[in-house]
């Protein structure tokens, strides 16, 4: 796979902070996440395009790498033992799979009030509400939320398995490349995250880049990281099986 | 923190062994408790939590971690819906800690952890699919990240996760009354491929009883 070019990118925009955003990332794309300001979450959700009862597991995803934290040389799998996206390049060393998102309640009682009649589009939407949003508009709902990753998160765990945000973990400028294995609906939303201290609604902008990356060769780091990752992109490799090679 | 519970099995309502490979899918109406016992010894349960009125709502692994801000649950854990609102407590356990990470294991992510050959072992997954086709109200939409009772899955501060020995003996158990109607739906785990239960998947009994 080539490194990220800017003459590779097909499409870019910059997302405010709270803002959601849906998207197909087509197989031999990768999509490069940019925390702009510092201080981003970008809280993600991934189905296979073509049948989105295969989606993004974070179980799994654990559990084949044996792995708490996500980053470069780290695939995301569906339930299905497949890989949607491979986490190609990474600036930032850790991100967060197991915090969730804030609810409507968890929203208001962190922040204060924050209407549409008051704040106009500076409200208040909690992270569960822009997912709900957004998968609506491709037929989904609450049904098919499971656990989504949160991009430039970090929350360590200490021996007793309690847990602590860490503030100031993503720095201007750190970005992260995922790679489409197929043809992926990335679902994503850019509000705080959950347990983020900070009492003031200030979610931060990201940009978003889809750029041709190509698809997965048996040098790359995701591949060669573990041996589970082999047999998860052999797995991946049959769902293409039929295609007339290039 | 271990707690025992002061309930008589004797003076159960209902009082069940599920063997290893089979589902077990019941009602469990708020108030009433629900013992699970692992019978041999470092079994998992992996079991999921339903709104009995309305499955959409239904067990969230993430949403009950960020509720008590740890990873592990045990006695006092409040089991969180997807909703934000408690499906029943942890009231008694002796065996001191629970995974909500590890996930049910399939087919499919048996073939990327172990071999590819391995499609063919039975699995949760399996058991779960088998259990709401044959009940018609739910399906695999509605499968999601579990509770692995008993079993152990240690997440180190540098960002490490590994399935170590269980915690679990003989005759350990965990509790769990129901502070809504709850449809409760378990796998007693059929894997063979890890050694967390010395590749040998042994029964659980289940014991309710009323408010």
């Amino acid at each position: 796979m080539p490194e990220y070019r800017p003459d590779l990118v097909v499409h870019t925009e910059t997302l405010r902070g709270g803002e959601s955003w849906s998207f197909v990332v087509e197989r031999g794309h990768a999509l490069r996440l940019t925390d702009l300001d510092g201080g981003a979450n970008v809280a993600l959700l991934a189905y296979n395009a073509r049948q989105p009862l295969e989606r993004y597991n974070m179980p799994d995803t654990l559990k084949c790498q044996h792995t708490f934290l996500l980053t470069a040389g780290h695939c995301l799998y569906s339930d299905m033992g497949h890989i949607l996206l491979s986490i190609a390049a990474d600036s930032v060393g850790w991100h967060d799979t197991v915090c969730g998102v804030a609810d409507r309640a968890e929203t208001a009682a962190h922040y204060g009030p924050g209407d549409y009649q008051t704040l106009r589009n500076d409200f208040h939407l909690s992270g569960r509400e822009r997912f709900l949003i957004e998968l609506g508009k491709h037929g989904l709902g609450k049904r098919d939320m499971a656990a989504n990753v949160n991009f430039f998160s970090r929350v360590a765990a200490d021996a007793d398995g309690r847990l602590a945000y860490v503030p100031g973990h993503s720095r201007p400028g750190d970005h992260v490349d995922l790679r489409a294995e197929m043809d992926v609906l990335v679902v994503l939303n850019t509000c705080p995250h959950p347990l983020d201290p900070a009492r003031a609604w200030a979610p931060k902008p990201v940009r978003v880049e889809v750029w041709r990356s190509g698809t997965m060769t048996p040098d790359d780091p995701c591949y060669r990281s573990r041996p589970e990752n082999a047999r998860g992109y052999e797995n991946t490799r049959r769902c293409f099986c039929q295609h007339a090679p290039a | 923190m271990l707690k025992e519970s002061p309930l008589d099995p004797a003076a159960a309502i209902h009082d069940e062994v599920v063997r290893a490979g089979d589902a077990w899918l019941h009602t469990l109406a708020a108030g009433q408790t629900l013992r699970i016992v692992d019978l041999e010894g470092n079994q998992a349960a992996d079991t999921l939590f339903y709104n009995a009125h309305d499955p959409s709502e239904r067990y969230s692994a993430v949403d009950t971690i960020r509720a008590q801000g740890a990873l592990y649950l045990g006695a006092g854990t409040r089991l969180m819906s997807t909703e934000g609102r408690v499906l029943g407590e942890i009231v008694a356990d002796t065996c001191g800690r629970h995974d909500t990470l590890g996930g049910a294991c399939a087919a499919e992510s048996n073939q990327v952890r172990y071999a590819l050959e391995k499609r063919y072992m039975h699995s949760c997954r399996d058991s779960y699919l088998l259990a709401i086709a044959r009940d018609g109200r739910m399906s695999k939409r509605d499968l999601t990240h579990n509770i692995n009772f008993f079993m152990n899955v240690p997440v180190t501060p540098e960002g490490g996760l590994s399935f170590a020995d269980g915690v679990s003996a003989p005759g350990k158990y965990v509790e769990i009354r129901a502070a809504m109607d709850l449809l409760v739906l378990v796998s007693n785990c059929p894997q063979l491929n890890n050694p967390c239960n010395a590749y040998n998947p042994t029964p659980v009994r289940m014991l309710v009883w009323a408010a």
